[in-house]
This record gives C-alpha cells, sequence and structure tokens, in this order.
C-alpha cells in the first residue's frame, strides 16, 4: 500500500510539473514581450515624474541611452535578458509557482485592489467554492438516491422518466441552459437578479444574503442539469451489483429488498461512485468557466476568462496551477478510495 | 465483447426504440447539411461576416411564423423583386413604369420602406415614385431628375423613406388627410387610413416612372423593400443576418467537427491502449504514465489558452479537442485488450509466430468494434458542446457561422435582455437534438454490448 501511495504521488507530481512546464510554454513568449513593456513604460514613467534628471543632459542621444541603460538595467535585474525557454529562467519561474508565489497581474485586480495574484486566486476560490461545490454536493445526493431508487424499480415510471431525464439533460450545454434561464427568471418574469455578482460591498452585513439570492439561479439550472446524469450513472452501477450472486442469496434469505439496496448494494456500488464524487467535486472547484461567464458569477472561472481575454497572464499560470494542484489532488484521493474499497486495485501494481 | 458478431447487433440495433429515434435524427440532420450544402450558396456562408451583404434585411426581426399566433399582425419584412414593367413611347417621350404590387395585411405600420435601382439612361430622365392606395387614393411621394450625363450611363441610387423630399411631398398633399401630419414619418403616413392615423389593410400599388427624352430608358436592378418586424423562417439578427442561413449551415459544421473529433480520438485512444496492452510491461508502464499526464491536464483552460495563444482556427480547435479526447478510450480498451491477451487464440498466434500487428489487428481490434462504435457516437455531443462553448467564449473560428458563434453574438447584443427569444433558443436547441442524436444511438449500441444494463 505505501508503495502504491508514494508512485501515484510521484506520478502527480510529475504530471504537475509538465503542465506547468506546458503552461509557460504556451504564455511565456508573450509574458516576455508583456514585461519588457512595462519596464520600458514604468522607466520613461519615472524618467518624465523627475525634471531635474531630464535637466542635466546636453543632447536628446544622451538622454535616449541614459533611458535605454536604465531598462537594459531593469531588464537584467529581473533576468528577461535571457530567453524565457533558458533552463535558468524557467527553473526560477517553477520554484516560484511552487510555492504559490505568481507574482503580480498585469490588469486584473482583487475587489480590495490587490494586484498579487495569489489574493486574486483566494479571494475567487470560496466563491467558486460556494457555488459549485454545493451544487455538486446537492447533485451527487440528489443523484445517488434517485439513481438508487430507479435501480430498485428497473422499468418502471420512475426509471424510464429518471433515464430519459438524464440523457435528455446531458445533450443540453449547461450555458445555453443558464442563458435561457436568465431570459425566463430574470428578464420575462422578474424573480432573479440577472447578474450574479452580489451589488453591495462585502464588509455590509447584508453581504451574505445578497450573495445567496444572487447565487440562487446559477445554482437552480446548474442542479437540474447535473443530477439526471448522476442519477443515471448510479443506477447503470447498482443494477450491474443487484444481479451479482450475492445480492440473489440474500434475497432468497429473505432480506427486504429496501435493506438490500440502501446497505449491501449501494456499498457495493461505492467505489465507482466515490471516485466520481472526488473528481466532480474537485472539477467544480475549477468552476465551468463558461457557465460563470453567463451568470457574471464572480469565481474562479470567470477570472480565468477574463484573464485569457486581457492576456493577463500571471493570472493564467496561477489558476491553470491551482486548477491542476486541485485536480491531482482529487484523482489522487479516487485511486486511494478505490484501492481501499477494492483491495484488488492495490495488488494489480 | 463477449463475442458479439456484427448481425446480432444490427438485428439487436433494429429493435431498439432509442437507436431507431437516433439514426432517425441523424438522418433529418444529414439531409439538413446536404440541403443546406446544395441549395444555400457557399457565398451566402462566406458573407455571413460582411455586413454589406445583409443591408436589405430588417435588423433583429422575428420569425414570420410568430404572426400565426398572434391577433396583432407584426408587419413582414418584404422584398420586392418583380417589379410589372410596362415601357410606353409616345412622340420624344419614352416611359418605363415598374408597379410593384403588396399585400399589406398587418395590425402596425411598417418600419420604413426603400426602393434600390440602378438605371441605365442617357439625358436627365425623370423618376417619379407614387403610390395607389386600397382606398384609391393617390398619392405623390417623389419627383425627381436623375443626374445628367450626354452618353449612356449607369447610375444606381437607394431611395429611403426618410428622404427629405418624400416627406415635403406628403405635406403638401396633407389636406387629404383628416388629422395632422406634423411628425409623422412618411412610411406612418402612406399606410395610415384617412380618418385616424392607424394601418390602413389592403392591396397598395407602388408605382416608379421613368420619363425620358428622345432615348430608350431602362431600370435594370429594382427592388422596393418594404421594412418590416418579421423577416423567414428563423428571423433575423441585429447584424440583420438571416438566421435561417447561420442554423442551417451550422448543421454541416457541427456534424463534421463532432464526427472527425469523435472518430480519430476513439481511433488513437484504440491503437494506443491496444498496443499498450498488449505489448505490457514497460511499454505499458511507459505508455500509461504519458496517458496519465495528458488525462490529469485540465481540458478547457487548455484548450482555451491553446486557442488565445496558437489560432482559433477550426481545423486546428479539432485537432486540440482530439488531444483530449482519446485518453478515456486508450484507459478502457488497454485494460479490455489485456483480458482479450490471455484468450487461447492470441496465445496460439503467438506461437505460431505472427507479427504483433497482425495479432493486433486481426484477433484483438475486431472484438473491440463494437465498443469503439459505442464511444464514438457517445463522444460526438461532447465535442460537439465544447466547440460551441468555446465560440460562446469568443474563442471560435469567427468566419464559420457555428451554433455556439451565433449564441455568441446573441450573448454579445444582450439578446437575452432585449427578448430576442429566436436569436437564443434555436441554436442551442439545434446542439441538444445534435447531441441526443448521437447519445441515442450511443446508448442504444452500449446496452447492446453490456446487456446487463438492460434486464
Amino acid at each position: 500500500m505505501k508503495r502504491y501511495v508514494a508512485t501515484r504521488m510521484a506520478t502527480m507530481f510529475g504530471v504537475l510539473m509538465i503542465t506547468l512546464l506546458i503552461t509557460i510554454s504556451l504564455v511565456g513568449s508573450n509574458m516576455d514581450t508583456i514585461l519588457k513593456q512595462g519596464i520600458v513604460f514604468q522607466v520613461r514613467a519615472e524618467v518624465a515624474e523627475n525634471p531635474t534628471i531630464a535637466e542635466s543632459f546636453s543632447s536628446v542621444e544622451e538622454y535616449e541611452s541614459f533611458v535605454q541603460a536604465q531598462i537594459d538595467q531593469r531588464t537584467k535585474i529581473l533576468g528577461l535578458d535571457e530567453p524565457w525557454f533558458s533552463p535558468q529562467r524557467i527553473g526560477v519561474t517553477m520554484y516560484k509557482i511552487l510555492l504559490l508565489d505568481f507574482g503580480h497581474a498585469t490588469f486584473l485586480t482583487s475587489d480590495e485592489g490587490s494586484s498579487n495574484v495569489k489574493d486574486i486566486l483566494f479571494e475567487k476560490l470560496p466563491r467558486t467554492v460556494l457555488l459549485f461545490t454545493t451544487a455538486t454536493i446537492i447533485i451527487s445526493i440528489i443523484g445517488i438516491f434517485l439513481g438508487a431508487l430507479s435501480s430498485s424499480k428497473v422499468g418502471s415510471i420512475v426509471d424510464r422518466i429518471t433515464s430519459s431525464f438524464a440523457i435528455i439533460s446531458s445533450s443540453f450545454p449547461v450555458w445555453w441552459i443558464g442563458i435561457l434561464m436568465i431570459f425566463l427568471f430574470a428578464f420575462t418574469y422578474q424573480i432573479f437578479p440577472a447578474r450574479a455578482t452580489p451589488d453591495i460591498p462585502s464588509s455590509d452585513p447584508r453581504y451574505i444574503g445578497s450573495l445567496l439570492y444572487h447565487m440562487a439561479l446559477p445554482l437552480i439550472t446548474i442542479v437540474l442539469i447535473g443530477f439526471g446524469s448522476w442519477a443515471y450513472l448510479v443506477r447503470n452501477f447498482m443494477v450491474g451489483i443487484m444481479q451479482e450472486d450475492f445480492i440473489n442469496a440474500k434475497k432468497t434469505i429473505g432480506i427486504s429488498q429496501k435493506k438490500i439496496i440502501y446497505t449491501h448494494a449501494l456499498k457495493n456500488a461505492a467505489p465507482p461512485i466515490a471516485t466520481i464524487l472526488a473528481l466532480s467535486l474537485s472539477g467544480s472547484l475549477g468552476g465551468a468557466i463558461i457557465t460563470e461567464a453567463v451568470f457574471d458569477w464572480p469565481g474562479m472561472g470567470r477570472l480565468y476568462f477574463e484573464a485569457i481575454t486581457v492576456m493577463d497572464l500571471p493570472v493564467i499560470i496561477g489558476a491553470t496551477y491551482l486548477l491542476t494542484v486541485f485536480f491531482l489532488i482529487s484523482i489522487f484521493i479516487a485511486d486511494l478510495l478505490y484501492g481501499f474499497f477494492d483491495p484488488r486495485v492495490r495488488t494489480e501494481q | 465483447m463477449s463475442g458479439i458478431t456484427p448481425q446480432e447487433i444490427k438485428q439487436e440495433f433494429r429493435k431498439s426504440k432509442m437507436g431507431i429515434a437516433g439514426i432517425a435524427i441523424l438522418t433529418v440532420l444529414v439531409a439538413t447539411s446536404i440541403i443546406a450544402m446544395v441549395w444555400i450558396p457557399i457565398e451566402t456562408f462566406q458573407e455571413w461576416n460582411n455586413p454589406g451583404s445583409w443591408i436589405l434585411y430588417p435588423k433583429a426581426a422575428t420569425p414570420i411564423w410568430v404572426n400565426m399566433f398572434l391577433i396583432e399582425k407584426i408587419p413582414e419584412h418584404r422584398i420586392l423583386e418583380k417589379p410589372y414593367i410596362q415601357t410606353i413611347s409616345q412622340e420624344e417621350i419614352s416611359l418605363t413604369s415598374h408597379q410593384f404590387g403588396l399585400n399589406f395585411d398587418y395590425d402596425s405600420f411598417p418600419n420604413d420602406f426603400l426602393y434600390v435601382f440602378s438605371s441605365e439612361y442617357s439625358g436627365s430622365p425623370l423618376l417619379k415614385m407614387s403610390v395607389i392606395r386600397p382606398d384609391g387614393l393617390k398619392l405623390e411621394l417623389l419627383s425627381t431628375s436623375l443626374p445628367h450625363s450626354n452618353s449612356k450611363t449607369i447610375h444606381s441610387e437607394r431611395i429611403f423613406s426618410t428622404d427629405k423630399a418624400i416627406k415635403k411631398n406628403l405635406s403638401l398633399q396633407s389636406e387629404k388627410f383628416q388629422f395632422s401630419l406634423d411628425r409623422l414619418s412618411s412610411e406612418d403616413i402612406v399606410f395610415s387610413k384617412i380618418q385616424t392615423n392607424e394601418p390602413l389593410k389592403g392591396n397598395y400599388i407602388f408605382l416608379v416612372n421613368l420619363y425620358g427624352m428622345n432615348s430608350e430608358n431602362q431600370i435594370h436592378e429594382s427592388k422596393l423593400i418594404i421594412g418590416g418586424k418579421a423577416f423567414g423562417m428563423m428571423g433575423t439578427d441585429e447584424l440583420r443576418r438571416d438566421l435561417a442561413i447561420g442554423l442551417l449551415w451550422g448543421t454541416p459544421l457541427a456534424l463534421f467537427i463532432g464526427i472527425v473529433v469523435s472518430i480519430a480520438s476513439v481511433v488513437l485512444g484504440l491503437l494506443y491502449g491496444v498496443y499498450a496492452g498488449f505489448k505490457g510491461k514497460k511499454t505499458d508502464e511507459v505508455m500509461m504514465r504519458f496517458n496519465d499526464i495528458i488525462y490529469a491536464l485540465p481540458a478547457l483552460p487548455f484548450l482555451i489558452i491553446l486557442s488565445v495563444t496558437i489560432s482559433n482556427s477550426i481545423f486546428l480547435m479539432i485537432g486540440f479537442l482530439m488531444i483530449f479526447g482519446w485518453v478515456g478510450i486508450a484507459k478502457v480498451s488497454r485494460s479490455m485488450s489485456l483480458q482479450i491477451k490471455t484468450r487461447g487464440y492470441v496465445d496460439a498466434a503467438n506461437v505460431m509466430g505472427q507479427k504483433d500487428s497482425k495479432i493486433i489487428f486481426k484477433h484483438i481490434l475486431p472484438q473491440l468494434l463494437p465498443y469503439a462504435f459505442a464511444s464514438i457516437a457517445i463522444s460526438v455531443p461532447a465535442a460537439i458542446t465544447t466547440e460551441a462553448g468555446l465560440s460562446f467564449l469568443g474563442l471560435g473560428d469567427p468566419s464559420f457561422p457555428t451554433w455556439g458563434q451565433i449564441l455568441h453574438d446573441a450573448n454579445t447584443f444582450g439578446a437575452a435582455p432585449r427578448g430576442l427569444w429566436w436569436w437564443i433558443m434555436p441554436p442551442g436547441i439545434m446542439i441538444a437534438i445534435t447531441g441526443l442524436a448521437f447519445v441515442f444511438i450511443g446508448n442504444a449500441l452500449d446496452a447492446i454490448i453490456n446487456p446487463k444494463l438492460k434486464r
């Protein structure tokens, strides 16, 4: 078991590093250009602010060469004189990111006005957790019960409705249903607000209430689209298990159908269910980028989208890193859970 | 997997209502694509982003069938292109007359009207526009001479209902109406009842007469547009584009994206997984670790980064979608091939010294085909929705009117707050229907391959 955990962890770390490397190489050249422009801008602004420096030069060329020297000096200090793909720079960047030091955002700021990427990320993360993790938990609870229910009466009306609802709901994009919901319940019938961002500052005591009210529409949408496929998955696992010999044996002994389903069968369906739960919980941390963009929910997903539209590279790198970390942790937990529930997995290695 | 022959699958599939429904929807979609490609000239769809080619269409107009459910009929947008042409020559004066008949049967005034023409003439002919209304009243609209030219020349012009000359002419005829014409636009006067300012229903005839001296004058292109609020089967968007064309062209594009991505990723995943499982040992280990890496990449963020930094071309996007599509299939087919490998006939083939490739293609892959088909069908909707999602975020290929692209435009122009439902609903429904067709087929196949699920 220890060896299994160790190898999994090593793999995960490797994967994390590779993800980082890919992200950096995709955005690296752009990042350099933006940083260098930033330095030029900064130096020019500083010199312009201080008229005594400008006055001390006799000719324009002298002034320009001074400015250029300043720029070169700062570029060197920041290590930008080497290309972004030099091993030294990539090493430094990755080391910094590992320690959650993502630097400063180019354009975006947190609500408090900090441009530190770490601050921005950790401000948005709880909101995404609030919306998507809540939704995932509700979805999984409804899904497990509905799935168990329809598996106990295969072919019944409940089973058919659940299955068809699952199939139909899974082919609609969540964000499109989101637009429809906004169209219906925010504009046609004005029950919920159209934008999910609360309009009062977070220091106000009524903030929580406002946040929950703004959260209602996206939450309903996500749950509505999500629980069907969960129920269908659970049903399929359960139907498979209900045909096993040991369940039949229990039936012949005379244990009630209800007890068999909710204790024996559900317990045996636990490994795949736990895996999916772990994966969807971590997936929920990223927030669906498109769903948050549609509802204008101020979480990780929208941050990511905003960062990409203005090419705020430190934020992109930071968010990708954080998302990958959560994803890997959940895969890891899912693996462990699988090993815990199903001993065959451990020995297979 | 338990050795079902293709014939058995076919038979079972015919019995599955869901599968038949899926095939039926798919057939309709394919037919739609063919109609789109044959009927709508490819130029139209290339002109999708060229505002100039949509100028004769109305802005954000509802579909015309909406009128069937309304008591107060919305005026339809009419483009009248085939006038009744008369040419009369009397001594020196020649007259070319174009007559447009219009049956106006709506409960509110049109938005505007517009006469587009191009005429070939010499000299300085006189253009007179007038309208004969259902109540017999004739209104003079315009009387203007075309720019003078000594030789033969071609002159094109658009005469808008907002033209000052038209307004002036109408106000000169204000004694015909029993209410004040001040501050009313020309179309509100032309289509109004005499007693009150309400729309007058019935047959209107618009006359365009071109009088010339000593010469043959011709009007080549002659179109009268009565601007309405309803147009076409699917309405138009804010940029005056006919949504029916966008939706129709979206069908082959969506099918193309979905099918290419799913087939390519399933084939890739299948070969990869089977090879890893068959080879086993070190090869398997290395290949599966690589698989783990791709599996752990957050797909949507990476797709977004790729489309922003590299290119948003639709073909590259298909490639990107494939990168993330094959991983799950590779895992499953590896474990399947691990099972098949242990069977006697594979061992026998091995002992006989057959080549690896031959064993894989002759003995292992055929066993996995039913699973492959089911996976292809099931992974199509995901590809379509992902592309639609990326396009919706504005990261798609703007030169192709995909459904996601239409929804992106709808969102940018605030279709939801403005209540332009015909811009939001149909693209989403099309995405869902297409997805549904493949999910139906996939589930039907899945039920045949895993009989346990049915019971």
